[in-house]
């Protein structure tokens, strides 16, 4: 589904490295950690895949797609097949947690019947079909992140991207966070998440990848947090 | 489209009315641009105006001696009209000039006591030429001047051509109204570059406490038309608003110079301003529009680079 073939990022003509001759490969229904220090590159790697930024080098394929080789016009409609979600949630303040998914589903173009029916489908998939009137300020940490998980979940994309979703997440909205994340996955949707937290990836027991230097040093397909 | 379309037009008013500081800010910027432009754009009609009367007084006058026979004045006369340049000539005949004088001293006594005195008609008839440029008065002059130099002695016509009498005091009039202009026009420049540089900083600034929604909205790939959208309407309501302002704040200021206009320039700027509402309101609005629009777009286009 996703497949990196030799890709290189260098930043500043040669003066630091990003990402060093990766490949690697994501099948469908797949669930990948990637673990590393920080700075070993694996936020530039989920950038790749959004489109956030280009290889210095090699390609990165999504399904037979070179992401790189889209259009500029297309990217928002390629960007819908990923759902993103990140550490500091990136919630709009200034709406409700309903408002906040249904925000991702107007930006996509869906009627509003749509959204009337999507969005309490997917405050439920996460647990909070009673704070969906709540705004950011008045959730939790982990209940942010888990509206943010909806908002990405909503459009039903065909992939999500997690960059350090409990980074900022005390021990139990952690494990929250990974079982609805564990929960999509196995509702047939491929994820794939950096994480630092040795806990998460061990009680996972899956795909792990890690990462130093801008290298892949190992790639486990039960995987623990080696390091 | 129709869906998205509503979504972006309610989300430019949420926003207008969200960022009521910034809003407010902006169009009080793009106001007072526009308040100047409309000025400067009265100024100049008002000039151009003053500039057309002086240039019609411009004629040249040909005074005959008394003792001019009709016939050879209307002979000079027809030869004068079938110059090209000229425009037109006003015969004023001895007697009228005459009653024209009298008219114009009839309170001054002493005038029309020596006049009486006299006995006989003193004054010439006279002719006045107006031709279809400025700048052709020179060469109906020299035609004159010709015409006077081949003329036999004893049976003179032109008494005198009182063209370079006039001509210093209108070039210095010319050149003082395009002085004004020109330095009306670079104040223009210089004032609507500059306001619209603090329009577009304005702009900038409402769209930059936005860029955390726009970056959220990329991310979950909301289409660019559809990011830029609000921020386009709302600079078209900018626009909008600071030119409907701009046309009330000029009306009470044209209202009060009205007559101080028509009498020093004898056009009355408040009647010019309520004939040609409709087109200042183009241009006003218009050109709030299209300042408001270009400054959103402007500002958007970095927080839309990949």
């Amino acid at each position: 589904m996703i497949y990196f073939d030799n890709v290189s990022k260098i930043y500043n003509s040669g003066q630091s490295v990003a990402l060093r001759d990766i490949t690697f490969q994501v099948a469908p229904n797949e669930f990948v950690s990637v673990v590393g220090h920080s700075g070993a590159g694996k936020t530039t790697l989920l950038k790749m895949i959004i489109a956030e930024d280009r290889p210095s080098e090699g390609t990165v394929f999504f399904q037979s797609l070179n992401i790189h080789k889209i259009p500029r016009g297309s990217l928002p409609q390629y960007r819908r097949k990923i759902g993103t979600v990140f550490q500091d949630f990136k919630l709009l303040p200034h709406k409700t947690a309903y408002e906040n998914i249904a925000f991702a589903m107007e930006a996509n173009g869906r009627s509003d019947e749509e959204i009337a029916e999507n969005v309490p489908q997917a405050l439920s998939l996460v647990d909070l079909d009673t704070k969906s009137w709540h705004f950011p300020h008045e959730l939790s940490g982990g209940e942010k992140q888990r509206v943010a998980i909806a908002r990405a979940i909503v459009n039903q994309p065909d992939i999500i991207i997690a960059d350090e979703p409990t980074g900022n997440l005390d021990p139990i909205a952690t494990y929250e966070v990974v079982q609805i994340l564990k929960k999509i996955n196995d509702l047939g949707t491929t994820v794939i998440m950096t994480t630092h937290n040795k806990g998460v990836i061990d009680a996972l027991g899956r795909r792990v990848i890690t990462m130093d230097e801008g290298r892949i040093v190992r790639d486990d397909p039960e995987g623990r947090y080696v390091l | 489209m129709i869906t998205s379309i509503k979504r972006i037009i309610r989300a430019g008013f949420v926003g207008f009315w969200r960022n009521a500081y910034v809003s407010l800010a902006a169009i009080f910027v793009m106001t007072i641009t526009l308040v100047v432009v409309c000025g400067v754009m009265l100024t100049n009609e008002l000039l151009n105006v003053s500039l057309n009367q002086i240039r019609d007084k411009v004629d040249i006058n040909v005074y005959l001696v008394t003792t001019a026979s009709e016939q050879n004045i209307f002979t000079l006369k027809s030869s004068l009209e079938s110059l090209p340049d000229v425009a037109e000539v006003n015969y004023t005949s001895r007697e009228s000039a005459f009653a024209a004088f009298r008219e114009r001293h009839k309170n001054d006594e002493l005038t029309i006591q020596a006049l009486d005195e006299l006995g006989e008609n003193p004054l010439g008839a006279s002719l006045a030429i107006r031709a279809k440029e400025t700048s052709q008065y020179e060469s109906i002059a020299t035609f004159l001047q010709e015409q006077r130099d081949r003329e036999e002695p004893e049976a003179p016509l032109i008494d005198r051509i009182n063209f370079n009498q006039n001509k210093s005091a209108i070039d210095k009039l010319t050149n003082i109204i395009n002085a004004a202009e020109r330095s009306s026009y670079i104040a223009m420049i210089v004032l609507i570059v500059s306001s619209i540089l603090i329009s577009f900083n304005t702009i900038r600034l409402a769209i930059y406490t936005s860029r955390e929604e726009i970056s959220i909205m990329r991310l979950v790939g909301a289409s660019n038309m559809y990011i830029r959208g609000p921020f386009i309407l709302q600079g078209i309501m900018y626009g909008l608003v600071a030119g409907v302002l701009s046309l009330l704040i000029m009306y009470p200021v044209v209202l009060y110079l009205g007559p101080a206009t028509e009498s020093f320039f004898s056009f009355n700027i408040f009647n010019y301003f309520v004939q040609n509402f409709a087109y200042l309101f183009g241009v006003l609005v218009g050109s709030g529009i299209l300042l408001g629009t270009t400054s959103s777009i402007l500002a958007i286009a970095r927080y839309l680079r990949v």
